[in-house]
C-alpha cells in the first residue's frame, strides 16, 4: 500500500514549511522538507546603506532573534572598521543575548513543542487544562522579554545596541529589581526541567555532524571560533568552508553541507561541542534530562534547550552582578579605526550558528553582505533525519506518521522566515 | 442586554519577520484572560487547528508573489473586518526596500542562474491589494497600542490610532531633541502611537509608522538639509519603512505632471 504524507504547511514553527513524504511497496519514494516561503532579497535592502542602519535593517530578517541579527550585524560591521567595543558594551551585549536566548527557547520549548506532548493543537487549551504550566512559560517569556528591553528598549527589533556601543544604559535600580527576578525564576526553571523530563521523547538515534561556536572560557554565544564534533577548528573568516551552501528548485531557502551530506546547528550541537563550559546548575539539569555528551537524537534539541534555559537564568544573574559590581556609565560609542573594509560576525543565536559578512566602503555604506542563517544550514539534516525516520515509522498509521514528522521538524525549531531572508551581494571575496 | 457572541478571530502571516505575532504572543503575558473574551481559530505560528469560520482577521506582512494576492481575497471574502499588523502590511515596510534596486539585479545576486526556480513579485501593502478596515502601525507594532485596538474592536468602536506626530510624545517623554544632539529624526512628519521609543533609547525614529495625513515634509527636509544631509541621505530616511509610499507618490506626480 502507498502512503503519502503531505503535510501544507508545518504548523508551529516560524515561517512555512511542508514535508513531503511518499511511502510505496514498504519502501521510502520521497523524502522532503520544502521551504515555500517568500523569498524577500535583503541584499537590496543592504547594498548602499550606511553601516550604522544595518543592525536596524537585519534585525527584521526576523522578529524572534531579532536580537541575535544586530549583535552579529554590529560584530560584523566592528570587525570590518576595526571598531573596539568596551568592556561595559560586551557585558549589555551578552546579557541581552541571555534574553534572547531564553525568549526564544521558553517560547519553542512550552509554546510549540510541548502541545505535542499534552496531545492538544496548541496551548491554547493548555490554558484551562494546565494553567500553571502556560503562566509559568508566560512570566518566564516576560522576564527574558524585559531583560532585553532594559538593555535595548524593547525586545522585538532592538534599539539602543549600535556599533561601537549603546545609546542608552540600563539604570542602576533596573539591573537590581532584574536580579531578583531571575533569582525567583529558578523556581520556574527547575519545574521547566521537571516537566521537561518528565516527556517522553520519540526514541531515534541518528549521529551527524554537530557545528557551533566555541570559546575557551566561556559556553559561546557571541564570538568564537567555529568547531565540528568531527574535530574541525576553523575561525570564522573561513565560514564558507563549512556551510557551502547550494540551491535545490523545491525550497526558496539555500541548503548546506560540511565533510557530510549534512550537518547540524542550534542548542543539540552547542551541547554536544560546549557541555563542559556550560553553568554547574545546567549541567545538573542535563543530568535530570539524561543528556550526556553526544547526544544524537534530533527530538532532543528541545531538552538541549531547557538545559540552556537553567544556564541563561544563572549567567544573566552573574553578568548583572558584574555589571551592578562595575557600576553602569554613560560611554562614548568606539569610534571605527578603518575607513572601509571585510569583516565577519558570529554568533550562537537561538537556532544555532548565525554569519553576517560585510564589505564596507569609504563612504561607510554596505558594497556587499552575506549572511548564512542557522535553519538553512539544518535543513539538509532535517532531510537526512526524515529519510532515516521514514522506514522505522513505516508501519504506522500515516496520521502517526505525520506526527512523528511533524515533531522531528518542530524539535529543529526552524526559523523559516530567516531561512529565505538571505542575504547576498557580490563584492564580497 | 444581550449576550454577545465571542468573536472568532484568525491571524494570517505573509512575507515578514512575524515579529508582530510574536509581540501578539507577548501582550499575552500580561493579559492571558485576553483569550477567554475572542476565540482564534487559526494562528499557524501558534497552533495546529485551521478553522476557516472568522469575523477578525489580523494579516502580518506584505503581499510580494501573485499567488498572495488570491489567499488575500479569499481572506477578504470571509472576514467581517480586516487588520493589517505591523509595518509590512501596514506600508510594504522594509520589504519595499526591494524597489530601490531593479528586481532582476536582487534575484540575480541572491540565487545565481537559479533565480527563476523562486517566484517573487511586486512588494505591496495589504490595502494595495484588498480594503483593510484599519492598520495597527509599527515595526513591530506597539504591545499596549495592540491591546487598545482589540479592546475598541470588542466594543464594535474603531481603534483610536493618532494622527499627530512623533513630536509629541517625544516632548511628553521629556527626552531631550535629537536635533539637539547632533542628530536627525523622522519624527515630525511620523505618525505618534509608540510613546516614541526609539528616540527615548537615544536612535533616530525612522517612520516605521508611516506617514501623518498631513506631514509638514518641506520644513522637515530643511531641517535635514540644515543637519548636512544630502538628498540621497533624505531619500535612505524618507524610504526604509516607506518606499512604497515614496514611490507611489512620485508616480502619481509624474503622472500628474504628464
Amino acid at each position: 500500500m502507498g502512503k503519502r504524507i503531505n503535510v501544507h504547511y508545518v504548523t508551529r514553527i516560524e515561517g512555512h514549511g511542508d514535508i513531503v513524504v511518499e511511502v510505496g511497496d514498504g519502501k521510502l519514494k520521497d523524502c522532503r522538507f520544502e521551504v515555500v516561503e517568500a523569498p524577500r532579497f535583503f541584499e537590496s535592502m543592504l547594498h548602499g546603506r550606511h553601516y550604522s542602519e544595518a543592525s536596524q535593517i537585519t534585525s527584521r530578517i526576523c522578529g524572534i532573534c531579532s536580537t541575535g541579527h544586530a549583535t552579529t550585524s554590529v560584530r560584523a560591521t566592528e570587525k570590518a572598521l576595526g571598531v573596539e567595543p568596551s568592556e561595559q558594551t560586551r557585558l549589555l551585549r551578552k546579557l541581552a543575548f541571555f534574553g534572547e536566548i531564553l525568549d526564544s527557547h521558553v517560547l519553542h520549548a512550552y509554546m510549540l513543542v510541548a502541545p505535542d506532548f499534552f496531545g492538544v493543537g496548541s496551548v491554547i487549551p493548555l490554558v484551562a487544562t494546565h494553567r500553571e504550566v502556560v503562566l509559568r512559560a508566560l512570566r518566564m517569556k516576560k522576564l527574558a522579554g524585559d531583560l532585553c528591553a532594559v538593555v535595548n528598549g524593547r525586545h522585538t527589533h532592538p534599539i539602543a545596541m549600535t556599533v561601537g556601543g549603546f545609546t542608552h544604559f540600563p539604570r542602576v535600580d533596573e539591573l537590581e529589581g532584574l536580579y531578583l527576578r531571575f533569582e525567583a525564576a529558578r523556581v520556574d526553571a527547575d519545574a521547566t526541567v521537571e516537566l521537561f523530563s518528565s516527556l517522553t521523547f520519540p526514541a531515534f538515534e541518528r549521529e551527524t555532524e554537530y557545528i557551533s561556536l566555541a570559546l575557551p572560557d566561556e559556553y559561546a554565544f557571541i564570538d568564537g571560533e567555529i568547531v565540528s564534533s568531527d574535530g574541525v577548528v576553523l575561525p570564522v573568516e573561513a565560514y564558507k568552508n563549512v556551510t557551502n551552501e547550494y540551491l535545490v528548485e523545491y525550497s526558496s531557502a539555500k541548503l548546506a553541507r560540511h565533510q557530510r551530506d549534512s550537518y547540524m546547528v542550534g542548542a543539540l550541537a552547542r551541547f554536544n561541542n560546549n557541555y563542559a563550559l556550560l553553568h554547574s546548575r545546567a549541567k545538573k539539569a542535563a543530568g535530570a534530562l539524561g543528556l550526556k555528551p553526544k547526544v544524537t537524537n534530533p527530538y532532543l534539541n528541545t531538552a538541549a534547550q531547557v538545559v540552556e534555559i537553567v544556564h541563561c537564568v544563572e549567567e544573566s544573574m552573574v553578568t548583572i552582578d558584574e555589571l551592578l559590581e562595575r557600576g553602569v556609565q554613560w560611554e562614548e560609542l568606539a569610534p571605527p579605526k578603518l575607513q572601509a573594509g571585510q569583516g565577519v560576525g558570529a554568533c550562537e543565536v537561538p537556532r544555532g550558528l548565525l554569519i553576517h559578512n560585510y564589505s564596507i566602503g569609504a563612504d561607510g555604506k554596505l558594497t556587499g553582505a552575506d549572511c548564512v542563517i542557522p535553519t538553512n544550514q539544518n535543513i539538509a539534516s532535517i532531510e537526512a533525519d526524515m529519510c532515516a525516520l521514514v522506514p522505522r515509522i513505516i508501519n504506522k498509521s500515516a496520521d502517526a506518521m505525520r506526527l512523528d514528522l511533524e515533531m522531528l521538524v518542530r524539535a529543529y525549531d526552524p526559523c523559516i522566515s530567516c531561512s529565505v531572508h538571505v542575504v547576498k551581494v557580490d563584492g564580497l571575496k | 442586554m444581550s449576550q454577545r457572541a465571542i468573536p472568532k478571530i484568525a491571524f494570517f502571516d505573509f512575507t515578514c519577520c512575524e515579529g508582530c505575532q510574536l509581540t501578539v504572543v507577548d501582550s499575552l503575558q500580561d493579559h492571558p484572560e485576553l483569550l477567554a473574551a475572542v476565540e482564534i481559530v487559526q494562528f499557524r505560528e501558534a497552533m495546529t487547528e485551521r478553522g476557516e469560520d472568522y469575523q477578525v482577521a489580523f494579516i502580518e506582512g506584505s503581499c510580494s508573489r501573485p499567488a498572495d494576492k488570491d489567499r488575500l481575497q479569499a481572506i477578504r471574502e470571509k472576514a467581517s473586518v480586516v487588520v493589517a499588523l505591523g509595518a509590512c502590511a501596514h506600508l510594504g515596510g522594509v520589504n519595499a526596500l526591494k524597489y530601490l534596486q531593479p528586481l532582476e539585479t536582487s534575484r540575480q545576486y541572491v540565487y545565481g542562474d537559479k533565480a527563476g526556480w523562486y517566484e517573487t513579485g511586486e512588494v505591496l501593502p495589504i490595502d494595495a491589494v484588498i480594503p483593510v478596515d484599519f492598520a495597527i502601525p509599527g515595526c513591530p507594532i506597539d504591545r499596549g497600542e495592540f491591546l487598545t485596538c482589540v479592546k475598541a474592536l470588542l466594543l464594535g468602536k474603531k481603534p483610536p490610532i493618532p494622527d499627530y506626530p512623533l513630536c509629541v510624545e517625544c516632548k511628553l517623554r521629556e527626552n531631550a531633541c535629537l536635533f539637539t544632539r547632533g542628530k536627525v529624526c523622522m519624527g515630525p512628519v511620523t505618525r505618534a502611537g509608540c510613546g516614541a521609543i526609539c528616540p527615548t533609547y537615544g536612535q533616530m525614529c525612522e517612520s516605521c509608522r508611516g506617514f501623518i495625513s498631513n506631514p509638514n515634509d518641506p520644513s522637515l527636509r530643511d531641517l535635514l538639509a540644515k543637519h548636512g544631509l544630502s538628498v540621497e541621505d533624505m531619500t535612505m530616511q524618507y524610504t526604509l519603512y516607506n518606499t512604497y509610499q515614496v514611490r507611489e507618490e512620485l508616480m502619481r506626480r509624474q503622472s500628474f505632471h504628464g
